[in-house]
């Protein structure tokens, strides 16, 4: 039995601020920002949109796409290390809101950045042991970066959510692998409102290690190479690692390029190469085949290929499409009211 | 503010848009009644509100309730749903210089409100430019 | 049915009355009106307000307040109709007179704002609007008289200038009550120029917050010469009519109908028409809602009432003054005094003891209280009665 998926959606908030001007607040020098992440702006999330919201907005997105009664999705799993509740799930509401309860089976995801693909892995094995006919995975995150940090400038908000099932596909998936460590390259604990990370330590054992070795497990497994792949998403922290771990791999900017946002999304953590992939797909043809590995630090990364179906080209006009919500209209903050909507100001009530 | 029982009451409403139709007149209620208020009918389909409307009038609002104080100032409109009833709701993600009446909005599900830091986080529908 | 008149009126100086209570500022009203009317006992009382359990955390102010005043065992009942509260609890009193259960009933409003802070405040005043489907949103009276205010400006032509006009008149008009909060002059200028509060309402379109109480003595006109050496003012009319309570279930957002189906019923009762009115006291607690109300009673057509203030009409020796007492506007707005206070300035008129603000030749007086966004709407009309024809 072929599985894979049958509705995907994404959901882009539109406020944004540029690095210009988290540069200016902290004194940074721009220009060398922008050229070391390769990004330019990200995306801010207001203070009445969180994992929650943006899943809700992915999720409906996703079920036209998929033309299904929602009732019949037997899971939901979002991934996010930005759920609103320490305890009660994002799930939950999402399901409610969808018109998925009560028959659901619900868990909230947490791995880092590779929480939305743990979401996704699992729907979809549900689905390819029978358990259910439909299995949602989502992938969201209103991104913390502490003040002043390195991942101020990155981290951003974004959700993507993809319906699994066996009928009237638009992707199939081929192929699936993992690999993880236990390696401490980025931890928030508990109680703490800002993750911390190992600088440096962040790249070559952390990213690189585990993304070219689950991309490279997934291939050999698959017994396929690059040329054989017509499109390639990577997690992506900033707009440089992701294009130099593609290249390492044997992938070109033609392979890569569509599905790199994070240059004007900056990094949606959990939902980064989720989107990445929404955003391959609004423009994939019949018979392109998907790399997607992600990335969570931990550290681990999941990696799928998918063969895009017949059926793709009469959904991708069914919802927003994620390019498209990247430039609707983008709304620029200040610092000032970037700190305001994400909770950096302190009261001296609170 | 809001308790969780309050809040949890009106899901039906407040994330999917669940109202009733009169079967006597076809008159939309929002949320479901038990009388209708037009003809006194006690029998009701449900409908589900539509997602889109016309923004009838508006308010900045520049002094909040309490709970609203650090959204301020924001838009609160009645917008008159597609060949339905009019609703009460934020509208967001707009211009506030340039809002107008008669401005087509979608309906987007949004955190409304929540109970201080450490109390229920309450969603349900505002509005958002087409 | 038996006649009704009232003969007693009282209340104090409003404003924000840090030292006195809520049952302080309440008795001193009532005393005053039961020293007026010169009665010695009173056989039933009905309290207007909002919401003591709010504002002071006091309910059951029916009994408590019939202590305070000493006139216990009597009845005490206390009416909530959100800002009709007063109109309402004078309403009831004129029914227990009429039905001939009661000779001798007090009516009374209090209502104590200032012991919670503004943003408390607000949220108790929001009750009166839907909590859920309204209030959730985060919208707030001011709000929703802003958004009334839109549709009547962008339907009718209706400008910020004419808004502004009504706070002018009425803060003229108040600048001549001795009781009223905000004894001031504004300018259209000023008005215009305040804080913005809700789009396109400013602060100086909205009435105040006030700490306040006001009582009237009513008993049957047949006794009243007998038991007050007062001139008897009788009741002529007293309606009341609801409308739905969340404005976006109202077909027409600028149309007062409760206001509309209370003065037609009110009209009726009395036998007379708009045009014999010499006076009304209206429930302005946005300079908009004085718009929207003078058009629901019929002094101006529907659409036309923008204009009333600013070209005299509803002023001071205007055809129609309208809020000779300064309204809620400049005498402030206790929520649940303000019905009884119209009341009262009604009274004071006709009995032509309104001193400097005294409109001439008063015979006819028209009250409107009303609650929320006009859900509520209570209507009285008084007649001199030594006035009257028979």
């Amino acid at each position: 039995m072929e599985v894979g998926i049958r509705g995907y959606g994404a959901y882009i908030p539109r406020h944004r601020i540029r690095v210009e001007e988290i540069a200016r607040v902290w004194g940074a020098d721009a220009p060398t920002y922008k050229r070391g992440l390769g990004l330019r702006e990200k995306s801010v999330p207001t203070p009445d949109q969180d994992v929650i919201t943006m899943s809700v907005e992915a999720a409906r997105h996703a079920i036209r796409r998929a033309g299904i009664d929602p009732a019949k999705i037997g899971a939901i799993y979002i991934g996010s290390e930005s759920h609103p509740y320490a305890v009660k799930p994002s799930g939950t509401v999402v399901a409610e809101a969808i018109g998925a309860t009560p028959e659901i089976h619900c868990a909230d995801f947490e791995f880092a950045c590779k929480a939305g693909s743990e979401g996704m892995f699992v729907a979809l094995s549900l689905v390819k042991a029978g358990q259910m006919e439909f299995a949602m995975g989502i992938g969201a995150d209103t991104s913390q970066g502490a003040p002043g940090d390195a991942l101020e400038y990155s981290a951003s908000a974004g959700s993507a959510a993809y319906i699994f099932a066996s009928t009237q596909l638009v992707a199939v998936c081929e192929e699936t692998y993992a690999f993880m460590t236990d390696t401490p390259d980025f931890w928030r604990r508990e109680y703490q409102f800002y993750p911390r990370h190992g600088g440096r330590f962040t790249g070559e054992p952390a990213y690189f290690k585990h993304t070219l070795s689950c991309a490279r497990g997934l291939m050999k497994k698959a017994k396929v190479k690059p040329k054989d792949l017509r499109w390639a998403v990577f997690h992506q922290p900033n707009g440089k690692f992701p294009a130099k771990a593609a290249e390492e791999l044997g992938f070109t900017s033609d392979q890569y390029g569509q599905g790199l946002l994070s240059p004007t999304l900056g990094n949606t953590y959990s939902g980064a190469s989720p989107l990445g992939l929404t955003a391959v797909l609004d423009v994939a043809k019949p018979g392109d085949r998907i790399l997607m590995v992600s990335y969570g630090s931990g550290a681990g990364s999941d990696g799928f290929i998918w063969r895009v179906t017949d059926r793709i080209t009469k959904v991708q006009k069914l919802a927003p499409q994620t390019r498209a919500q990247l430039e609707d209209r983008p709304i620029y903050v200040d610092y000032g009211t970037y700190a305001k909507f994400r909770g950096k100001i302190r009261k001296l009530t609170e | 503010m809001i308790g969780p029982v309050r809040y949890w009451r009106e899901i039906p409403q407040r994330y999917r848009y669940e109202a009733a139709r009169c079967s006597g007149c076809g008159k939309v209620f929002f949320p479901p009644r038990l009388v209708c208020n037009a003809c006194r009918g006690r029998e009701f389909k449900p409908v589900i509100l539509p997602q889109a409307g016309t923004l009838e009038t508006f308010t900045i609002i520049r002094v909040a309730p309490s709970g609203f104080e650090d959204q301020a100032p924001y838009a609160v409109g009645v917008v008159r749903l597609a060949d339905s009833v009019k609703v009460t709701a934020q509208i967001v993600d707009c211009d506030l210089e340039t809002l107008a009446t008669g401005q087509k909005l979608r309906l987007e599900f949004r955190k409304v409100q929540q109970d201080g830091a450490s109390g229920v986080l309450c969603y349900g529908y505002k509005f958002v430019p087409a | 049915m038996r006649e009704v008149a009232v003969i007693g009126v009282g209340m104090n100086k409003w404003g924000e009355l840090w030292e006195k209570s809520h049952r302080r500022i309440w008795t001193e009203a009532a005393l005053a009106a039961v020293d007026d009317a010169g009665v010695d006992r009173v056989d039933a009382m009905y309290v207007g307000c909002m919401s003591g359990g709010l504002f002071v955390g006091q309910e059951h102010l029916g009994a408590l307040l019939a202590d305070e005043l000493g006139m216990g065992p009597i009845p005490g009942t206390r009416v909530e109709s959100a800002c009709a509260s007063g109109g309402l609890a004078f309403r009831q009193a004129v029914l227990a007179v009429a039905a001939g259960a009661h000779d001798i009933v007090l009516a009374s409003g209090v209502e104590k704002m200032t012991d919670v802070d503004g943003g408390a405040a607000t949220y108790a005043l929001s009750t009166a609007a839907d909590q859920e489907y309204e209030c959730y949103q985060g919208i707030t009276f001011p709000g929703l008289y802003a958004m009334m205010a839109r549709v009547h400006m962008e339907r009718y032509g209706t400008t910020r200038r004419q808004l502004a006009d009504v706070a002018v008149k009425n803060h003229a008009h108040g600048l001549l009550n001795e009781l009223a909060q905000f004894r001031m002059k504004v300018t259209a200028e000023q008005v215009m120029g305040s804080a913005a509060v809700a789009d396109p309402l400013r602060l100086l379109d909205c009435s105040p917050i006030t700490d306040g109480a006001a009582a009237v003595v009513l008993c049957p006109l047949e006794m009243a010469r007998k038991l007050s050496k007062q001139p008897p003012v009788r009741v002529a009319a007293s309606a009341h009519a609801t409308d739905r309570i969340a404005l976006h279930e109202r077909d027409d957002m600028a149309d007062l109908a409760s206001t509309r189906h209370a003065a037609a019923l009110a009209y009726k009762q009395a036998g007379i028409t708009p045009k014999d009115l010499s006076f009304c006291e209206v429930h302005d607690c946005f300079t908009i809602a004085e718009i929207l109300v003078i058009e629901a009673l019929g002094l101006t057509a529907r659409g036309k009432g923008g204009a009333a203030a600013g070209s005299g009409l509803t002023a001071q020796g205007g055809k129609i003054p309208v809020n000779p007492s300064g309204g809620l506007k400049s005498k402030g707005h206790p929520v649940g005094a303000t019905g009884i206070a119209q009341i009262r300035e009604a009274v004071l008129q006709l009995r032509g003891e309104a001193g400097k603000r005294q409109v001439p030749k008063a015979r006819w007086g028209l009250t409107q209280n009303m609650g929320g966004t006009g859900a509520s709407t209570v209507v009285h009309i008084f007649e001199r009665a030594e006035g009257r024809k028979r």
